[in-house]
């Protein structure tokens, strides 16, 4: 086996369709992937955690079944890295945080079984913003993940572990979670993309929880088959989660086929506005060209107001917060600080005081903030009405559109401790709060580079449990975009 | 919104059961008081008559049947707890029934 | 009502709010698969949503949502048809997520009433509301400066009852607690074992001067945790208060923690910091709503009501409301009685009132002295119908009745054999006993000489005489009517 087979960067659908067809085996997959692993992620930091010997025994597992003539699952020895939110059984959970700090759940999330049933293989766990707090991933136990097009850049975040390895070539495909932006942006910033379903369509059972009425798990793939081909496996009715959704599971891999003749794309003028990057504003308008060309028509339109989401979100998100993680108290997992006799209430504050970071804290004094009794009407009360009318905006607008367009971020990914303050940073969500407060479903899909070489992406937003159009409008893009993009690749 | 008081911030990290340092209470103060500024947008919204957004997708409950599934075993519940004894989770001890 | 508490009640008037909670007898738990079972290893019944580990997500178990419909109902509720789940936020061992999902503004029932008898009068105390909870875990003291933490119990469903601030007395909230004791029983929901902490009680006190109209100052006592203490516990809070109004001073508005074994109370004042819940509606979960079919298959499972068939008894066979109450309030003796009234036959309801008295008298008296169950009686309903049937049928009397039951308890034979098998059938030939009344009145010509001179309680003497000379057998009735008769002669 060469040291770096060509496969590595291929498509994961393209590497199940190999596995299947025999023309390479998962163990060569998964050994590829292992020693560019050793070879690159020093300079990256993407895997909190590498499952070599388990993801070899799967791959070899997988093998014999297909000499055996056994029917082998969509994701058929695809090696899959897995956001460390992610809970794994077996495997470290962290979420990035030194207060789950050597905790190995007894089970497996719902997705992450899924893609396991699939023929997925789990080569490990990808760091990301502890507990998905971040835009960054700069607020991680193990120290920043640096971007692979430049070291010098943050992936973005909180997904920038799993964006990384998969723009680096460290997996064949990985998941993440988007909260408020926590797949797409990071999909930018590393040149790959990144999908995050209608909110219920993926379920939250086994995913540590962030802020559960935002939170949900998506792909982060190289092609836009990719994140079809997964968002198609692990979606669907789980009934261990009470908010996903009775719907029957997207056809999405069939929508990879449909043409955008007539697709009507909405740009809203909010999200063109103000101090957006001019390198950013021209690839977009580059990637609404293409699907011009393919056939679409553009509208024009407003989400008036879209000034209120970053606001609304940084009130509702600390404050769900603040209570999923009330439960990191150092009693049945996880670390514990302070003697047994110092007493109940100094165990709590100084397991929690040493155990979570400076970016969680924030935000779980913010959530303390916003739910006293008192303030509830004034904050979160407020801000879920303001969520509804989020939502209007767009229920208004999708009846003149049938998806809409808009930049990721501001900017592209920023130098490593570039933020001065976490205002700053969550500044920069802007343009993909919005989707998670309303609930629709939202993708990232590569669109340019700036004159520096660092990747840009679009943002398309879709109704809800319409991704399938997001599929069919980000194929567009993808093959309109492919000549300029080919051939480029990080060299971490 | 008038910025937080030192105090105040002590109250939320002790509801929160977190402990801040002089340093820490001080930069959470600021930084609180930043972020509530930005918040201050929300109370500019007519909301009068909406209703509050409590779940993303509107849906109702869908309860499960009441059917038994196997329990962790006890080593099993047990294995990722910093402290335990006889079968059961191990803390300081709890002197009164405070906070219930 | 003990001697202490009774003075200070000319003065001052109690106010009395219970929150109870109530465990509902489901298999498993209120919002994961773990089994519920008690006294199982110590975290032996978990599931990771139990444990609260990270990731794991509640659905809630439709079996709890269908008991607690059935109270809800059962007391007279208006049942919201879309509820709401809220956090609770607080820290401590035996709460695994740092938050218990209950319900706050949104609640599944509002309204309604438990009804009980107090005083010798039905009575009914208001419900603010009933609403859906989960369990909390269990700490025990461990040895030295530890505690340890079982979450068997955790996440076990509750509803928590929560009275107006309507009660009285103490005697009341007692009988408050077995009406509500009684009512989950009979309707299935649960257990409700005390001494297992399937039903536990909160008490809200505070005291008002007579003829006040304002509330006062209330402290909340916790940890009543048997029915033994709710009176004892509620007394020792109404002496205390009294006090210290009458000392001049002021109740502080505080928590109270009941200590069974030493019968006082303790302040948890100074050890708790200022609580602040921070409800918020549950994300996980959407709101519960309950539909027509549902609602309808709740209300169909209702049985009678414990105080619907307290009132059938004094209405229909004329019981007094203390025996109704005695009887209700043992599901087996007002199934013992319903049965025998239906096995009695043409009689019907009109034996309901003898078949009562014989029941909670001989019959209740020789199971209890031999601890025999109801439901294990010899005696059986239809057994005792016949009994009560051969006395209202004037075969035996009553005194007789007395001991063809005895025997009948002791053989198990049926009342009627047992009358013939003896010879016990009542004389009601009055030939017969004529001519043993002139025997005795030949025989006693003293007695009689002063009967007829206007001694006539002496009847009494001549009755016994005649009762005795017939074995008992003779009818009472027609043996004093045919004396009255002969003596004048």
């Amino acid at each position: 086996m060469a040291d770096d087979p060509e496969i590595v960067w291929a498509s994961a659908a393209a590497q199940a369709r190999a596995v299947r067809a025999g023309e390479v085996t998962a163990r060569a997959l998964v050994d590829a992937y292992l020693a560019r692993i050793a070879a690159h992620d020093g300079a990256i930091g993407a895997y909190l955690h590498v499952d070599a010997d388990g993801a070899r025994a799967r791959a070899d597992e997988l093998d014999a079944a297909r000499d055996r003539g056994e029917p082998l699952g969509p994701l058929a020895g695809v090696p899959v890295a897995l956001k460390d939110v992610l809970v794994t059984a077996g495997l470290p959970t962290t979420a990035s945080s030194k207060i789950l700090a050597g905790w190995i759940p007894p089970y497996d999330g719902t997705a992450v079984a899924r893609l396991k049933a699939a023929g997925a293989i789990v080569l490990g766990k990808t760091s990301c913003d502890e507990f998905a707090m971040g835009s960054a991933n700069e607020h991680a136990a193990a120290g920043p993940v640096k971007n692979p097009w430049d070291v010098t850049r943050v992936p973005g975040g909180s997904s920038g572990g799993s964006a990384a390895a998969t723009a680096a070539a460290l997996c064949g495909a990985s998941l993440g979670t988007d909260t408020g932006g926590s797949i797409r942006q990071p999909a930018a910033f590393c040149g790959v993309v990144g999908l995050k379903p209608t909110y219920g369509r993926v379920s939250r059972y086994g995913v540590i929880a962030y802020a559960s009425s935002l939170d949900q798990v998506g792909p982060i793939t190289r092609t836009v088959e990719d994140a079809a081909l997964i968002t198609e496996v692990i979606a669907g009715l789980d009934p261990r989660d009470a908010t996903s959704i009775d719907a029957p599971a997207p056809a999405l891999t069939r929508a990879l086929g449909e043409r955008v003749r007539g697709l009507r794309v909405g740009l809203p003028a909010e999200y063109f506005a103000g101090e957006l990057d001019p390198e950013v504003r021209a690839a977009v308008d580059g990637a609404v060209e293409l699907l011009r060309d393919a056939g679409a028509e553009t509208v024009e339109l407003s989400l008036p107001h879209t000034r209120y989401a970053m606001p609304a979100y940084y009130v509702i998100a600390p404050a769900e917060a603040s209570s999923n993680l009330a439960r990191y108290d150092g009693v049945r997992f996880g670390a514990r600080a302070g003697g047994r006799g110092a007493g109940l209430l100094e165990m709590y504050r100084a397991t929690r005081a040493a155990g979570f970071g400076a970016e969680a804290k924030r935000r779980i004094m913010l959530g303390t903030f916003a739910l006293r009794s008192g303030y509830y009407d004034a904050y979160y009360k407020k801000a879920q009405q303001v969520r509804t009318l989020i939502a209007r905006d767009f229920a208004e607008a999708f009846a003149r559109c049938d998806v809409i367009a808009s930049p990721v971020a501001p900017g592209p990914a920023w130098p490593i401790g570039a933020m001065a303050s976490p205002v700053d940073e969550y500044l920069a969500d802007v343009f993909t709060l919005a989707c998670n407060l309303a609930g629709l479903p939202g993708m990232s899909v590569p669109c340019g580079f700036t004159r520096a070489g660092l990747p840009l992406g679009v943002q398309l937003i879709g109704k809800a449990l319409d991704e399938a159009t997001l599929i069919r409008a980000g194929r567009a893009i993808e093959r309109g975009a492919a000549p300029a993009l080919a051939e480029r690749r990080p060299r971490p | 919104m008038p910025a937080l008081s030192r105090d105040e911030v002590e109250q939320l990290a002790l509801l929160a059961r977190l402990r801040l340092d002089d340093d820490e209470v001080e930069r959470m103060r600021e930084d609180l008081g930043a972020i509530l500024a930005h918040m201050d947008a929300l109370a500019a919204v007519d909301t009068a008559g909406v209703e509050p957004m409590t779940h993303a997708v509107p849906m109702d409950l869908r309860p499960r049947a009441d059917e038994v599934e196997p329990s962790l075993p006890q080593a099993v519940a047990l294995r990722g707890a910093p402290d335990v004894a006889d079968g059961a989770f191990q803390v300081p001890h709890i002197i009164d029934k405070a906070g219930r | 009502m003990s001697d202490a508490v009774a003075p200070v009640l000319r003065r001052w008037e109690p106010v009395i709010g219970l929150e109870v909670h109530v465990q509902l007898a489901t298999r498993s738990k209120a919002f994961s698969g773990s089994g519920v079972e008690f006294g199982a290893p110590p975290n032996s019944l978990t599931d990771p949503t139990v444990l609260g580990l990270p990731g794991a997500l509640p659905v809630y178990n439709a079996a709890a949502l269908a008991l607690a419909l059935r109270l809800g109902l059962a007391a007279g509720c208006t049942i919201r048809r879309r509820s709401r789940f809220a956090r609770k936020h607080y820290f401590y061992p035996d709460l695994p997520k740092g938050y218990q999902i209950s319900q706050y503004d949104e609640p599944l029932c509002e309204g309604g009433a438990i009804e009980l008898v107090c005083g010798g009068e039905r009575r009914r105390v208001p419900l603010t509301r009933i609403h859906l909870e989960e369990d909390a875990g269990k700490n025990v003291h461990g040895a030295g400066a530890t505690s340890l933490v079982d979450l068997n119990r955790a996440g076990v469903p509750l509803v928590e009852v929560v009275s107006e601030p309507a009660i009285t007395s103490a005697e009341e909230a007692a009988e408050y607690m077995r009406a509500l004791h009684l009512l989950v029983r009979t309707l299935g929901i649960s257990e409700a074992d005390m001494e297992k902490g399937q039903m536990r009680c909160d008490a809200n006190v505070s005291l008002r001067p007579r003829g006040a109209t304002t509330l006062g100052t209330r402290a909340e006592l916790k940890n009543i945790n048997s029915f033994r203490f709710v009176q004892k516990a509620i007394e020792h809070e109404i002496a205390r208060q009294a006090r210290i109004l009458d000392g001049g001073g002021a109740v502080v508005q505080e928590t109270r923690l009941w200590d069974g074994a030493a019968g006082t109370s303790q302040s948890l004042r100074g050890k708790e910091e200022a609580l602040d819940y921070r409800y918020f509606p549950d994300p996980d979960l959407p709101p519960l709503v309950v539909d027509d079919a549902t609602l309808d298959a709740a209300r169909a499972a209702l049985p009678e009501l414990p105080m619907t068939r307290l009132d059938r008894f004094v209405a229909t066979y004329g019981v007094s409301l203390d025996d109704a109450r005695t009887l209700v309030g043992d599901p087996a003796l007002a199934d013992f009685l319903d049965a025998a009234v239906a096995a009695s036959g043409a009689a019907g309801a009109r034996a309901g009132k003898a078949i009562a008295n014989w029941l909670l008298g001989d019959l209740l008296g020789m199971l209890n002295r031999d601890g025999r169950e109801v439901a294990a009686s010899p005696v059986g309903p239809a057994a005792l119908a016949a009994l009560v049937a051969l006395v209202d049928g004037d075969v035996i009397s009553g005194k007789i009745a007395k001991d063809v039951l005895a025997r009948a308890y002791a053989t198990g034979d049926a009342p009627d054999a047992i009358v013939e098998r003896e010879g016990l059938r009542q004389i009601t030939d009055t030939s017969a006993i004529e001519a043993i009344a002139r025997e005795l009145i030949a025989a006693n010509p003293k007695q009689a000489e002063q009967y007829r001179a206007g001694k006539t309680n002496l009847l009494g003497f001549f009755v016994g005489q005649l009762m005795k000379a017939s074995g008992g057998k003779a009818n009472p009735k027609l043996a004093s009517d045919l004396l009255t008769r002969l003596l004048s002669e």
